[in-house]
């Protein structure tokens, strides 16, 4: 099925983006994003440690992964937009995944400064990426910003919880032009499907896949289950309704 | 001079430049990134770059996350 995905003017054959973290190793990451199909995938900046042995950057250029540089950490847009740069220059990529989190507790983003970062990014020419909460406004100001997709939480990061609001995120497709990348929260592959049965345009999950007991196992799970996700969104669900209806109208022994 | 390198004191000659900063870390500079007092300088730039007492230099690179 010919359908790609959309960001910034590049086109991906996968809707399933993944995130790096939380692999036990380099080793078992590897065949995680290999099992996964992915073509986008995710890593933070920190600061370098000169005793490191092996890059997640190796097994990204070994697999022809495109890399989405976050901003995991910030608590500031003054952090994110200096991240950023610092992501631009290592990495050699205009993309940034914008992540400014509120608190610890949480890690929920701050919408304030997210705003923020991503007004003073796209006008320094990135193409922005914001993870956002599962709200509709935000979302619709974020493009209006001139962020390239948007990519509200369907429950806090690393939870599992899946999708706590699938109503707003109705809400935020409805009115998207960009791509809507549902980030966060995501347990198991009926979540990833759902998300996708909503209309998102792709899934961002991590822990998901890094945290099973079978990583390489959930990441083709959670392919399946957006390619599933995608096929049914475009196919059109039935409506609900309240009471049965007949698939094979008539009785055996009645005149029709 | 006593700089700072990702937040650990360093005692460098005066006039030292940011390559000179970089090279305590390491000596293969792909992959990462510099900034000085929170702004980045590109590679290019490092050997024209002298530092001065108290400067904040800052060395990242891309790690599993997100």
């Amino acid at each position: 099925m010919d359908d790609p995905l959309l960001i910034g003017g590049e086109e991906f054959a996968s809707r399933l983006i993944m995130g790096t973290g939380g692999a036990p190793s380099l080793e078992v990451l590897d065949r995680a994003l290999v099992a996964s199909g992915t073509e986008l995938t995710t890593v933070a900046m920190r600061r370098l440690d000169p005793g490191a042995r092996g890059s997640v950057l190796d097994v990204l250029r070994e697999r022809g992964i495109k890399v989405l540089p976050n901003t995991a950490g910030c608590f500031t847009a003054g952090e994110a937009v200096l991240t950023a740069r610092l992501a631009r220059e290592a990495l050699n990529t205009n993309w940034v995944k914008l992540e400014v989190i509120a608190d610890e507790r949480t890690l929920l983003p701050d919408p304030i400064e997210t705003f923020d970062a991503a007004e003073r990014l796209v006008a320094d020419g990135f193409v922005v990426l914001p993870y956002i909460g599962d709200d509709p406004i935000l979302a619709r100001r974020l493009e209006q910003a001139g962020c390239a997709a948007v990519m509200p939480l369907g429950s806090p990061i690393g939870s599992g919880l899946g999708i706590r609001n699938p109503h707003n995120i109705e809400l935020i497709v409805e009115s998207a032009q960009v791509p809507v990348i549902l980030d966060a929260g995501i347990g198991t592959a009926s979540d990833a499907a759902l998300a996708m049965e909503l209309g998102c345009s792709a899934v961002l999950l991590a822990t998901a896949v890094t945290r099973a007991r079978k990583p390489d196992l959930m990441a083709a799970a959670m392919r399946g289950a957006v390619e599933a996700g995608r096929r049914a969104f475009l196919a059109g669900r039935i409506p609900r309704r309240r009471y049965a209806e007949a698939s094979s109208p008539g009785r055996p022994f009645q005149d029709g | 001079m006593r700089i700072t390198i990702n937040g650990d004191p360093h005692d460098l000659d005066d006039g030292s430049t940011l390559t000179k900063a970089v090279q305590t870390l390491t000596r293969q500079p792909t992959g990462i990134a510099v900034a000085v007092n929170d702004e980045v300088v590109s590679r290019g730039a490092w050997d024209a770059t002298p530092l001065t007492e108290g400067d904040r230099v800052e060395v990242l690179t891309a790690v599993q996350g997100g």
